[in-house]
């Protein structure tokens, strides 16, 4: 709820925004939809291109039957609909990304429709009603070039296989649109049908947003937001366009339906000049796809082969667990994350410590190399080996920390490398002796504050020790050696 | 039932088609449209109540590729082959932002 006050205290018009959004995810084929082409992303400009994703005159599309399954998966998951008879419709329009100077999408019968997902809100639970999700292809690439005043074209990306999910307009502020993204973007990384990265373009997000005042239930006239490439982007562009709308309309002026572009820099938004003005796609049903339908066996099929999602397996942790509700959020925040949590913890049977593991030194290892958790690669069975010689005193907990560095980086076995690199703990008392004894000579002062009473000089002569030891001893028996020595 | 197209209608469609028609160009096609329209409206006399609609006129379905890759044996030359003007393996085409 939006509240303005004016300069003498009067209150004036409460607002509120409406939201909606197209999101658009590149689906996780490795090849493209209507041909054998690679979706692999960062080629030489047009190596993934063949006769039928540049629109060369005489080609003909043939769907890759991973698309629709995926599509169908993401229906499932979000509750909609499966349309069992569904078919691709042509959308009509001239630009030079889009070689055919059409698209082909779904627009009379999409595949998926009436589905919607719960979200956490700051005022509870809250569902965002689906509309429909349909599949289409994406367009190629330009780069304008300045100086030569001409427009380069890259089709490695046509014909990459989309689903756009459209959502009802359920949204009321930047929290539920993120919370909403979030929730999509988990629940189609743990199907595997994307990878989902804002960043990267594999998940887009544009924004349909209208302001009416509190209590009137007519919609306002909306506006589209486009090119929104992080949360951060999406949360500024909402708070600027609701500002800029309810200005308007505090003028008297009218909010004009368009398409504008933001400009996450400067912090504004532009009109974006339409594709030549005209917004008239004339869709008309594909003639050169064969209509598709979807068995009950089929829609079975994919339905049985559905992973568990976040939502179920959060449950289920709870249930099979004694771990934290904030533990079981992050180890489920990814789903790589959560497999590596599974997998150690059936090896070891110690779910805490495995889930320590992995939300302080995987996530402080995750930032530090500027990875996320779905790249993780070290093998679950090298984490729990690591667990059980720290448990066993094999190891002290430093030397752990070092060696897991190495799991996370090579994935080495952590007992053979311990070995080769003489890190486990020296158990014999004389060389830790020998140890103490000489920091006690070199540090005169820390010992004798220490005899002076200030006890916390022991923990300076314990660092010390310890360093004498390159961490391969056991704390407590440091200790217990230097109170021997000392007193 | 004589359908008639605008001068205003025939610009739009112009613009749609990204066609620059001459006045007489712009005549002459719409006469040829207006034919058209006449045309279709004689199938909309017949009665296509409780008829399905037709969107393909062969009776298959599910005509799918399996998701394996395979590069085009052409490769990237073939591609580019027939563009007017090209550059560092890249389309050239007039520039579309101002
Ligand atoms: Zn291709």
């Amino acid at each position: 709820m939006h509240k303005k006050q004016c300069g003498n205290g009067v209150e004036m018009k409460q607002y509120e925004i409406v939201i909606g959004l197209e999101v658009h995810v590149e689906l996780a084929t490795k090849t493209k939809i209507f041909c054998s082409c690679s979706t692999q992303f960062g080629g030489e400009p047009n190596t993934h291109t063949c006769p039928v994703c540049t629109g060369m005159p005489g080609t003909l599309p043939a769907l890759n039957k991973k698309v629709v399954e995926y599509a169908v998966a993401v229906g499932l998951a979000t509750n909609c609909e499966i349309t069992r008879y569904s078919r691709f419709d042509r959308k009509n329009y001239f630009y030079p990304d889009n070689s055919q100077n059409y698209q082909i999408s779904q627009l009379y019968l999409p595949i998926c429709k009436n589905g919607g997902i719960e979200i956490e809100t700051a005022e509870g639970k809250k569902t965002v009603g689906i509309h429909e999700i349909h599949m289409e292809e994406d367009a190629g690439k330009l780069v304008h070039d300045e100086k030569r005043n001409c427009s380069y074209v890259d089709y490695n990306r046509s014909g990459v296989p989309l689903i756009e999910i459209v959502s009802e307009p359920d949204m009321g502020s930047a929290d539920e649109v993120i919370a909403y993204l979030e929730k999509l973007r988990l629940i189609i990384c743990y199907l595997g049908a994307s990878d989902c990265k804002l960043q990267e373009g594999s998940m887009r997000a544009d924004i349909n947003l209208s302001v009416r005042e509190a209590g009137v239930k007519k919609l306002g006239t909306r506006t589209e937001m486009k090119n929104l490439n992080s949360f951060r982007a999406i949360r500024r562009a909402i708070e600027g366009e609701k500002e800029r709308q309810i200005a308007l309309l505090e003028e008297g002026k009218k909010v004009i339906q368009e398409t504008r572009r933001w400009d996450d820099g400067k912090g504004i938004s532009y009109p974006m000049r339409s594709k030549e003005d005209a917004r008239d796609y004339r869709y008309f049903p594909e003639p050169d796809l064969a209509p598709l339908v979807i068995e009950e066996e089929w829609l079975e099929n994919i339905r049985e082969r559905q992973p568990e999602l976040r939502d179920e397996k959060m449950e289920r942790y709870a249930r099979e667990y004694d771990l934290p509700e904030y533990d079981i959020s992050i180890l489920t925040s990814a789903k790589k994350l959560a497999d590596i949590f599974e997998a150690a913890t059936a090896l070891c049977q110690k779910p805490k410590k495995v889930s320590n593991w992995l939300m302080v030194e995987t996530m402080r290892l995750l930032r530090e190399r500027e990875m996320d958790a779905e790249e993780l690669s070290f093998s679950p069975g090298h984490l729990a080996g690591l667990i059980e010689l720290v448990d066993g005193k094999t190891i002290s907990g430093t030397v752990a920390k070092e060696v897991f560095e190495k799991i996370f980086d090579e994935d080495i076995e952590p007992k053979t490398y311990i070995e080769e690199k003489g890190l486990k703990t020296v158990k014999d008392e004389s060389a830790i002796k020998e140890a103490v004894r000489r920091v006690i000579e070199e540090n005169p002062q820390p010992v004798a504050d220490y005899k002076g009473g200030k006890t916390k000089a022991m923990g300076f002569l314990t660092g010390q020790a310890m360093k004498a030891m390159k961490g391969k001893a056991d704390p407590s028996a440091i200790n217990k050696i230097l109170l021997e020595l000392l007193s | 039932m004589a359908n008639r197209i605008s001068a205003g209608e025939m610009e739009y469609a112009g613009i749609l088609a990204k066609l620059s028609l001459t006045p007489e160009e712009q005549k002459e096609a719409g006469k040829d449209l207006e034919q058209m329209l006449n045309y279709i409206d004689k199938l909309n006399e017949l009665n296509t109540e409780d008829i399905e609609p037709m969107f393909h006129v062969f009776p298959v379905c599910n005509v799918f590729r399996n998701d394996e890759a395979r590069p085009y044996e052409g490769g990237r030359n073939k591609i580019l082959e027939n563009a007017p003007e090209k550059r560092e393996g890249r389309f050239v085409v007039p520039k579309t932002v101002e």
